[in-house]
């Protein structure tokens, strides 16, 4: 039966049932337990399950990477979270030297089962440190799987997916979508875990995008309309590996195609994307894959994001531009 | 005579075996049990209740402090306090996005703030608006950054008081390094790390550990053990009390009571003459408490009792030393009536300078990108401004 929540409760939920159904997972963080996280997506897990599986770490990202590296070593499957994604950096170190590689280093003997949880994104208005997308830093690390889910339902079956995965998945959560409420059926059978899906279907235009901005992609075809354009929107979900077939049959269809993303655009996701389906779909293209996210300077502060973010009109722009070739 | 110990605070055991074990039968505990036969010392010169203690080692070091200097400390707290007290009403009020109190740590930034020379450096965290005050930098540069119009805001060279830096711990090693460059100048100035319990678990903090231990660094790091990491305990830090860990990277540590601003002034000047004297790094743990919540984001009744907090209201810093102000006869009424009508102002120039404060140019985001500029920073600067014109030819914006 489905329910109606919100994305950081569908996570709460994903987190609870895999603990409950797999003593070998363990979720390790800072303030993940009695304060059940700083946006409350493990709230209520230690005092249900316990300290010994939902752990309060000290304040050290590389220890908490490292150390989980060492569970999956013994068989645990830890769940870690990283507070917010401008933390991440200390661990980087675990996670491109030892997590992403450590498969291929023992043949294959060993497999490393931890999902490394981030809230990632900014438009919330914080402080330094708080609104980055650092998805591209990890892309380009192989031996890593990377998702991010859109909505509730996806968050939640995509972390179920992401905990029974014997790859290491750095889950990137959409915080500013947190608060979003969506359907989630703990009975359905979910696709699988790294492939897109078409939210909209349209005919004039693709607009890829994943995790936040998906959202805005949505705004963005449904302002579109009223002009009289077509857009379709394709939410990606993972961005290592990207689901090109998807992209590809989209853009096929419509022939143009924009990429959306909080990230920098120099070096982002959408540079892939674009190179990817220039060679795959040269002679569909009726304009350049053009890319819409963040510029090439450090993070603003809150009161200038919502020029350095995307948003409606930049998106809306860029749309402009490819129709018009 | 009042001794803080740690002893008084049972450490957490795991809920360990009850729920969801997954093996053996072995008895867990997360929580590491504390060695008995370490109990903390901890240098105290001011009681709660405002008596002056003798102290054979530490002493010296205030020894010349005269009334005068003691109400400044004073002023220097309420000050302090007041502005921190306005900054939590401006983020209430929307006027701040955020805001990281310091209340409570007054004495602990106060005492060690006030031994520093002016050709000292200091490597802040981001609740250090007590060392900002003694360094100078007028309270509301502070505010920029919570407010979010900038990510920053001051230059760190015009009162030699880094950044605030958010991600824990990384300044304890540029503070190693500044001292590192201090020392091959040949100068005599010396460098302090602020940092928190919570912050001590970093890799970073034990590198810069090293460092400064291998190359004799000049600084002083100055841990405000304040209790809690966001909703951790200290316990779940370190299994001994924080300043025993020098001992280990081969300096002295000594724990001092940080609501106690006498003894934060003499321990940081002790510190810091070791630090002059070429003698290398030293640790300061301040024990002192939160007060509030780790910033107003944070709710810390989800995780803390408020008998703990009420137990530390007694020990209050400003208190304790306007108890001595007065039993000694080193302030009259005069004095403090007078302290709070500068404490209004002060709250008033604070509330009217945030409100005044203007959101920075768009084009701020392409500013310092480089110091030696780069062509996809202007290109991408061209493209925003094109873009932000066409709505000018629309009319619109």
């Amino acid at each position: 039966m489905a329910d109606k929540m919100a994305l950081a409760k569908a996570i709460n939920e994903s987190l609870r049932r895999a603990l409950d159904s797999d003593p070998k997972v363990l979720i390790m963080g800072e303030d993940v337990g009695k304060l059940g996280g700083v946006f409350r997506v493990t709230d209520g897990l230690q005092k249900d399950f316990g300290e010994s599986r939902v752990i309060d770490t000290p304040l050290a990202e590389s220890g908490i990477v490292g150390t989980a590296i060492g569970l999956a070593l013994r068989g645990y499957r830890p769940v870690v979270e990283i507070q917010f994604d401008g933390f991440v950096f200390p661990a980087y170190d675990q996670i491109v030297t030892q997590l992403a590689k450590m498969h291929a280093r023992s043949l294959g003997k060993v497999k490393l089962p931890v999902v490394v949880r981030i809230p990632y994104g900014g438009g919330i208005g914080a402080v330094e440190h708080h609104s980055e997308s650092p998805e591209s830093l990890f892309a380009h690390v192989a031996g890593l799987k990377i998702v991010s889910p859109s909505n509730a339902s996806d968050a939640y079956w995509m972390m179920q997916q992401a905990i029974q995965s014997d790859d290491p998945v750095i889950f990137f959560e959409p915080k500013r979508r947190y608060w979003d409420k969506g359907e989630v059926n703990p009975e359905a059978i979910p696709g699988p875990l790294h492939k897109a899906k078409v939210v909209r279907e349209g005919t004039d235009l693709t607009l890829a995008a994943y995790g936040p901005m998906v959202k805005l992609c949505q705004e963005v075809a449904d302002a579109a309309a009223e002009e009289g354009r077509n857009l379709e929107v394709l939410d990606l979900r993972s961005v290592s590996p990207i689901d090109f077939d998807s992209i590809q049959a989209s853009v096929e269809k419509t022939r143009r195609l924009v990429v959306v993303h909080e990230a920098p655009v120099f070096f982002g996701s959408g540079a892939e994307i674009a190179a990817r389906i220039t060679e795959r779909c040269f002679y569909h293209l009726e304009a350049p894959v053009l890319r819409v996210g963040g510029y090439h300077a450090p993070y603003p502060p809150a009161r200038l994001e919502e020029e350095y973010l995307p948003n409606l009109d930049r998106v809306l722009d860029a749309v402009d531009r490819s129709l018009a070739y | 005579m009042t001794v803080e110990s740690t002893a008084a605070r049972t450490p957490r055991r795991s809920a360990g075996s009850k729920a969801g074990t997954t093996g053996t039968k072995r008895t867990t505990r997360t929580t590491a049990k504390k060695d008995a036969g370490a109990e903390p010392q901890l240098v105290q010169l001011l009681t709660p209740e405002g008596k002056r203690v003798k102290n054979a080692e530490y002493d010296k070091y205030v020894a010349g402090v005269t009334p005068e200097e003691l109400r400044g400390l004073y002023r220097d707290m309420v000050l302090t306090r007041r502005f921190d007290a306005e900054a939590t009403s401006l983020q209430r009020q929307g006027e701040l996005g955020l805001w990281a109190s310091l209340l409570g740590q007054e004495a602990a930034q106060i005492g060690s703030g006030r031994a520093l020379r002016d050709d000292d450096y200091v490597f802040p965290t981001y609740r250090e608006h007590g060392v900002a005050w003694c360094r100078g930098v007028d309270p509301t540069n502070l505010l920029g950054m919570f407010r979010g119009v900038n990510n920053g805001g001051w230059d760190p060279n015009g009162n030699n008081f880094q950044l605030y830096t958010i991600v824990i711990g990384s300044q304890t090693l540029h503070a190693t390094g500044y001292a590192m460059g201090v020392a091959k100048d040949g100068a005599d100035s010396a460098v302090i790390a602020y940092f928190g319990d919570g912050a001590s678990s970093q890799g970073d903090v034990a590198e810069s550990f090293t460092f400064s231990a291998v190359y004799n660094a000049p600084v002083v790091f100055f841990c405000q053990n304040n209790q809690w990491a966001i909703s951790e305990p200290t316990e779940k830090q370190s299994r001994v009390p924080i300043y025993q860990r020098a001992q280990g990277f081969g300096f002295p540590g000594v724990r001092v009571d940080g609501n106690d601003v006498l003894g934060c002034l003499a321990v940081t000047r002790w510190a810091l003459e070791r630090a002059r004297a070429g003698e290398g790094p030293t640790l300061v743990e301040a024990f002192t408490y939160r007060m509030g919540a780790h910033t107003t984001s944070d709710d810390p009744t989800r995780y803390r009792g408020d008998e703990e907090r009420q137990a530390w209201e007694a020990k209050d810093p400003i208190l304790r030393l306007r108890r001595y102000l007065e039993a000694s006869n080193h302030a009259d009424e005069g004095f403090f009536a007078e302290l709070e009508a500068e404490s209004e102002a002060l709250g008033k120039r604070v509330r009217e300078a945030v409100r005044a404060m203007p959101d920075p140019d768009r084009f701020a985001i392409f500013e310092n990108v480089y110091a030696d500029g780069h062509a996809l920073v202007d290109e991408e600067r061209a493209q925003f401004a094109a873009y932000q014109a066409s709505f000018a030819d629309e009319g619109g914006n």
